[in-house]
């Protein structure tokens, strides 16, 4: 690994001497497939300043429930959730989807539920997509890393839409040495993964996702970039599947210059493992 | 209308595999998306617009029936009358009412989903009264004996090559010889056919994009000039509306249209909006001796006062459908029922029952797109959501084979999700699995019980150690 070193540059209002107290919600598909996003998110925050804290007792946001109508089930787990995130400064997530879970719809979930209304309101507020918190919060501008790759990037539908992430991601790419970043065309449609959607309705999915192949072959990049792990194994599992050479990894890994593993989807390199 | 919401991954499939249907679809996106983009960024206060349309909207959807009957009011000052329907069939015994009266034999219509809705066309012909559709798309789709597949373009799904063929199928006095290779001259062909049309028809039906309390008027927009040939030509004019459509003034009603226009088509303002006040006047030059207002409720007063209330603000721009990745997939059609897209996957079930469409909420990634163009800025997705609790609830219908199976998953995932040490065992195996198959391929293309998943793509394999385990590894030694 190359040393990076990342500075904190923040000045002004967002400045702050105390490190800043934030957990680190790894969320269920990192913890899964690809823990080396996790190690990144930590790598970033600790160089923006944070005190990361990962709770042991965490595991999955809800949303597998939540979007498949099971809203009691959801409900149980928000509160989880909130029991467990609550006493830190800040929640970040290296997910949009997750993050939109916790900040946009557990006040909606737990609304008429006395005892965790407020509480889920409360860590609404302070949850955050790891970009957006790496930029808006932490003040982070300049990163030490480089890479020499034509790098495009895909919004999560939950990053764009419900967390309002667009600018950051770009921000922080923009500061990778060497990079040469290509906007994706049609760049705002979702790539189908959609959860159980992709798997319930199969056809339809991969027609999304095909769209999104031809898009990012448009752009002429070679490594696909994402803030969601999601939309990432969606993506990076039909670009294998159809032999192409673009390589896809979670946006934290690039900007943390953590980039050891193998791209997702790709096979392990004869002198590794 | 006839729905076949109840077999949508079979209407999904053949819509995926008609190649025709691709090629159509394909200027959705084209079409559509730029324009409104463009339209609503060179309007600076489009946002403040939608701000205030939604308000009203909703002020009005609470009180509705004073409006209702504020309009209903106007029209009879007016000398125009009003029909309270609460079901289809009402509606259309109506309709054949008004025309047996006037002993009508030719009907021509403007554009009209409540007239999809209940199924007027089938119903006038079936008693003998000829039903000709004179918005463009309408007629081609009439020809073709095809339901719309789209609020504002109902005939997208139709390529400019079909509708030669339609014609020229259909249109026997057509010469052989004559270029009918652009879309100019198919429309004058279609226009000199419809002229006989317009002045031969003893009772012209429109839709009606909104009613106005403060006037007693019905509005339409179009682009053609049809719909005003169709409400001022023939004797009789029946505007048929849903309940929804009432706005009090007509400073409410510039609100929605210079949103409505900008979020269908990208215009700033469609070709003609014309309202019909009453019947003719002895002043006036023209107009029909009778008008009529057909409202209909057909389930809409029941979702008042529900989490679906917000569907009645729609003002159906179809840019929900424009911009739905679904949508564009597998077109109208597919669908099954009148209204497609987020808002026909949302309105359906509330109209025909969760039972006979229960698909139509699962089909969505729930990516926002629709809820973030819509100019009544309806939570659809939640809507979507909602419907599914509802699902979920009743243990209704089945979308797809493994219905139960995945309610079973679920219930054991979230007892996982709330067990960590459990959670993490069960994961742990399962990964192990996954990885282990995997060896040093990196990625499966083949997982039991996840073929949704690999039938088109492969999966990356998992990690062998996951993150949490990793973690204290590393952090705690």
């Amino acid at each position: 690994m190359s040393e990076t070193a990342i500075k904190n540059t923040a000045s002004g209002p967002l400045a702050s001497e105390t490190p800043r107290d934030v957990a680190l919600f790894v969320t269920c598909l990192v913890d899964f497939f690809r823990p080396n996003v996790g190690f990144a998110a930590i790598k970033l925050l600790e160089r923006a300043g944070c005190r990361v804290s990962v709770p042991a007792a965490q595991t999955c946001c809800g949303q597998p429930g939540y979007n498949s109508g099971d809203a009691a089930s959801a409900a149980a787990i928000a509160r989880r959730v909130i029991e467990v995130f609550e006493k830190y400064d800040y929640v970040v997530v290296p997910s949009g989807s997750c993050a939109g879970m916790i900040s946009h719809h557990y006040p909606k979930l737990l609304g008429e539920d006395k005892r965790y209304a407020e509480r889920a309101r409360k860590l609404a507020a302070k949850t955050f997509e790891l970009t957006q918190f790496l930029v808006d919060i932490c003040g982070l501008t300049t990163l030490d890393v480089s890479l020499d790759r034509k790098v495009t990037f895909h919004d999560s539908c939950s990053s764009l839409r419900e967390m309002r992430v667009k600018a950051q991601p770009r921000t922080l790419l923009g500061q990778v040495a060497d990079l040469n970043f290509r906007e994706l065309p049609d760049g705002e449609s979702c790539c189908g993964f959609g959860g159980t959607f992709c798997v319930k309705y199969p056809e339809i999915s991969d027609r999304m996702v095909t769209e999104k192949l031809a898009n990012i072959e448009k752009s002429g990049a070679d490594l696909l970039l994402a803030g969601d792990l999601g939309c990432l194994l969606n993506m990076a599992g039909k670009l294998k599947r159809e032999g192409s050479k673009v390589e896809s990894r979670h946006i934290a890994e690039v900007l943390a210059g953590l980039l050891e593993e193998p791209a997702i989807g790709e096979a392990a390199s004869r002198e590794e493992r | 209308m006839e729905s076949t919401a109840d077999r949508f991954v079979d209407n999904a499939h053949r819509a995926l595999a008609d190649e025709t249907l691709q090629q159509a679809m394909g200027h959705v996106r084209v079409n559509f998306i730029e324009k409104r983009r463009l339209a609503v960024e060179a309007l600076p206060e489009f946002e403040a617009l939608r701000q205030a349309g939604r308000n009203m909207r909703d002020r009005v959807l609470a009180d509705l029936d004073k409006h209702l009957l504020a309009f209903e009011a106007k029209v009879l000052e007016q000398g125009g009358q009003v029909h309270w329907c609460v079901d289809a069939e009402a509606a259309r015994n109506k309709i054949l009412e008004i025309c047996r009266e006037a002993g009508a034999r030719r009907v021509t219509k403007g554009k009209t989903m409540i007239g999809e809705e209940i199924g007027i066309n089938e119903f006038l012909a079936a008693h003998d009264i000829e039903p000709v559709e004179t918005d463009l798309g309408e007629y081609i789709i009439q020809l073709r004996h095809e339901a719309p597949s789209h609020l504002v373009a109902p005939a997208v799904h139709v390529t400019q090559k079909q509708v030669e063929e339609t014609f020229r199928q259909v249109h026997r006095d057509l010469d052989a010889k004559r270029d009918l290779s652009e879309p100019r001259s198919l429309l004058s062909e279609a226009r000199t056919k419809l002229r006989q049309k317009f002045v031969t028809a003893d009772v012209g039906i429109t839709g009606a994009n909104f009613l106005v309390a403060e006037t007693g008027s019905s509005v339409i927009v179009t682009n053609e000039g049809n719909g005003d040939l169709t409400q001022t030509l023939p004797r009789v004019h029946i505007a048929l509306a849903s309940i929804d459509k009432v706005v009090p003034t007509l400073d409410d009603l510039t609100v929605l249209l210079r949103l409505l226009a900008r979020s269908a088509t990208g215009q700033e303002m469609s070709v003609y909006t014309t309202l019909s006040t009453g019947p003719r006047r002895e002043e006036d030059h023209d107009g029909p001796g009778a008008y009529h207002v057909i409202l209909l409720d057909n389930g809409r007063s029941k979702m008042l006062g529900t989490p679906k209330q917000d569907l009645l603000r729609c003002i159906r721009c179809a840019a929900c459908l424009n911009h739905c990745p679904v949508y564009q997939a597998v077109g109208g059609h597919a669908y099954g029922w009148v209204y497609a897209g987020p808002i026909g996957a949302a309105l359906t079930p509330a109209l025909i029952g969760l039972d006979h469409a229960a698909d139509l909420p699962n089909a969505s990634t729930l990516c926002g797109r629709c809820e973030a163009v819509c100019p009544m800025q309806i939570p659809l997705p939640d809507i979507l959501r909602y419907w599914r609790e509802e699902e979920f609830k009743n243990g209704a219908a089945k979308p797809g084979r493994a219905s139960q199976s995945i309610r079973r998953g679920l219930r054991l995932w979230a007892f996982l999700a709330r067990h960590p040490r459990l959670y993490r065992f069960a994961t742990g195996i399962g990964r192990r699995i996954l990885a282990g198959r995997a060896g040093r391929a990196g990625r499966l293309d083949k997982v039991p019980l996840a073929e949704g998943w690999t039938v088109n793509r492969d999966l990356p394999a998992p990690s062998k150690r996951g993150f949490h385990a990793l973690y204290r590894k590393e952090y705690r030694g």
